[in-house]
């Protein structure tokens, strides 16, 4: 047992989800057909939201209501693929409902929606609300004297274009809400190409140290780091910005902007599978 | 307790609609111990410094950010609040729409949002601070319950019955300082329930906010001239008092007053109201006309749009004389 560590634990159980969910996200996307999914987005974030639900994040599947739960806010709401890939994981989300994933009448729409017996806290789809609500969820926790619960909200860099994160991102430092987490997902790409040339908003960590933040850098693909970086120590909000690469994982979705929201095919898909396989028992793939 | 007493109510009338609401603010969180008052930089503005004053922990200044006022509200909603939210009518819902959209339509998460000086009170500032296309806008978003009071007395009831409703509201003020009153005593208030200040048969006329007044004003002019009114004040535009528009199907000719745009105001809601009907009177839509005009003082564009009681009557007259038949 000498050498491993409780840590270490923890990015292992994280890892081996990131895989699963990688899986599901792949098979939803499938079962989507024609409608297509955002696949880009939700594998840029599966590291982050393993990290979250499987090593950060305290919650009570029995009890989505627990008051001294964190809070968690997807405002990047096309991260559906990994966020119902996560609940059902963590067993909030039956695993047999992802296969209903953006049918009719489904619970598993698009961009979700607020459902918290299945643990999501609110509906998003419209880009750059979530800071705002993280701030009013962490003020009412304030108020009520719940000094335990942590608000961590998820948000993307493209989205991040909108002008009403920074009035959020200048309240939460105003507020002094250091029960406070933004975690963006910088995969570096938004719809109609690369940050960059769409709206460069420069060093974000920067920025947000100058609103008020703690902020950190971290790669958003690196467990162990990623983990740490929820345990930086902070009196003011905390900031982390994930470096990560859209389309994470299938060769073929990586840094490629078409992904952002695509219809995978059955060869696609095929592909995809094998190459889960290849990253995990390389063995298997050179004995095919 | 705040007491509908006449010398309160001759308060609140000078204080105007703001103040009044900053008045009836004040008894809030004897109402509900969750209440919080958010404000976009407007606390004076909104009649709010003595809430401040007694409540600080309960009032939070969100600075000139309306569409995160409207984000941070919505997430102290979900987490049990009651929460009020104050700024000018058109920043509330023009500059916040897509906000109140998702947080209150869509999530119906209790928000009571409060609309200051809509209609042309505040026109001297120009048009990007007066307020005509709130009631369409919010209309149109499911789940929002809207309330016009006529009154500053009404302002009050209002003010309190949003704090003790559930879903989420879009609380409409208008008028001028003083404010002109219609209610001079205490009466009943209700949510949904459209108040018949006037009995009368040729013509019924549906007014809501500032225009209840000067519609009874008109009312009174064609009743010198030998034509009753009955005149209503619409204080809920959703939901709409069905029964109350489909009580006044007698008269030879129905006509909605309003501060708000022609399109999509009160005047869109009668219309949709009766559009399955087949034998009513004609309706006649007196709002604010699909132009912005010039900036000028609140008595100076009332006149201009046609709004004030002699110019309502006149108008009312007109068209009374082409229908009867």
């Amino acid at each position: 047992m000498s050498g491993v560590g409780w840590d270490e634990l923890v990015a292992n159980r994280c890892l081996t989800a990131v895989r699963q969910m990688r899986v599901y996200a792949l098979q939803m996307s499938l079962a989507a057909g024609p409608v297509g999914a955002h696949l880009g987005g939700g594998l840029s974030m599966m590291e982050i939201i393993s990290a979250l639900y499987f090593g950060v994040l305290k919650y009570d599947v029995k009890n989505p209501e627990w008051e001294l739960r964190d809070r968690f806010i997807l405002s990047k709401g096309h991260g559906a693929l990994a966020y119902y890939a996560a609940l059902s994981l963590a067993g909030f989300i039956d695993e047999k409902d992802l296969a209903t994933f953006k049918s009719n009448e489904t619970h598993l729409t698009g961009h979700p929606h607020m459902d918290l017996k299945r643990g999501i806290e609110f509906s998003s789809g419209s880009l750059g609300q979530g800071l705002s609500l993280g701030v009013g969820s962490a003020l009412a926790l304030r108020s009520r004297g719940n000094h335990t619960s942590r608000v961590i909200v998820l948000m993307g860099d493209g989205e991040i274009n909108e002008g009403s994160v920074w009035e959020a991102a200048m309240s939460a430092p105003h507020f002094k809400l250091s029960n406070m987490v933004l975690i963006v997902d910088n995969n570096g790409l938004q719809y109609d190409g690369t940050i960059q040339d769409v709206l460069d908003m420069g060093d974000l960590a920067a920025k947000f140290d100058s609103f008020g933040w703690t902020s950190v850098n971290v790669d958003g693909h690196d467990l162990p780091a990623l983990l740490a970086a929820f345990q930086t120590p902070h009196e003011r909000p905390l900031a982390i910005v994930a470096h990560t690469v859209k389309g994470k994982g299938v060769s073929f979705m990586e840094n490629n902007r078409a992904w952002h929201h695509c219809r995978l095919t059955q060869a696609q898909f095929e592909q995809a599978m094998a190459e889960q396989v290849e990253q995990v028992r390389p063995e298997l793939a050179e004995a095919r | 307790m705040i007491a509908f007493s006449s010398a309160n109510i001759r308060t609140w009338s000078m204080l105007g609609s703001n103040g009044a609401f900053g008045f009836a603010a004040l008894e809030l969180p004897e109402i509900d111990e969750n209440l919080a008052m958010l404000t976009a930089d407007e606390m004076y503005f909104s009649g709010l410094e003595r809430f401040g004053a007694k409540y600080p922990q309960r009032l939070y200044n969100i600075g000139i950010a309306e569409q995160n006022m409207v984000g941070i509200a919505g997430g102290m909603s979900k987490e049990g609040m009651n929460v009020f939210a104050t700024t000018y009518a058109t920043f509330a819902s023009t500059r916040s729409a897509d906000q109140v959209r998702v947080n209150m339509g869509y999530m119906k998460l209790g928000i009571k949002l409060v609309g200051l000086t809509a209609g042309l009170s505040v026109g001297s500032l120009g048009a990007t601070h007066c307020s005509v296309e709130d009631i369409a806008i919010m209309r149109a978003i499911p789940n929002i319950t809207i309330l016009s009071p006529a009154d500053c007395t009404e302002t009050v009831k209002a003010t309190l019955a949003a704090a003790r409703h559930k879903g989420p509201v879009y609380l409409r003020l208008t008028g001028g300082q003083p404010n002109l009153p219609v209610y001079k005593s205490d009466y009943e208030f209700e949510i949904g329930k459209a108040i018949r200040l006037r009995e009368g048969e040729d013509i019924a006329v549906i007014a809501t906010g500032s225009m209840v007044y000067h519609s009874l004003e008109a009312a009174a002019i064609l009743a010198e001239q030998g034509i009753s009114s009955t005149v209503i004040d619409m204080h809920t535009i959703k939901p709409l008092d069905e029964a109350a528009i489909l009580d006044t199907l007698g008269a030879k000719l129905l006509v909605t007053v309003e501060e708000h745009s022609r399109k999509g105001g009160l005047g869109g809601a009668v219309a949709e109201c009766l559009a399955g009907v087949r034998v009513k009177p004609p309706q006649l839509i007196i709002g604010i006309a699909d132009e912005f005009k010039t900036a000028a003082d609140y008595p100076y564009l009332l006149k201009q749009f046609g709004l004030t009681g002699p110019q309502i009557a006149q108008t009312i007259l007109q068209k009374y004389d082409e229908v009867k038949g």
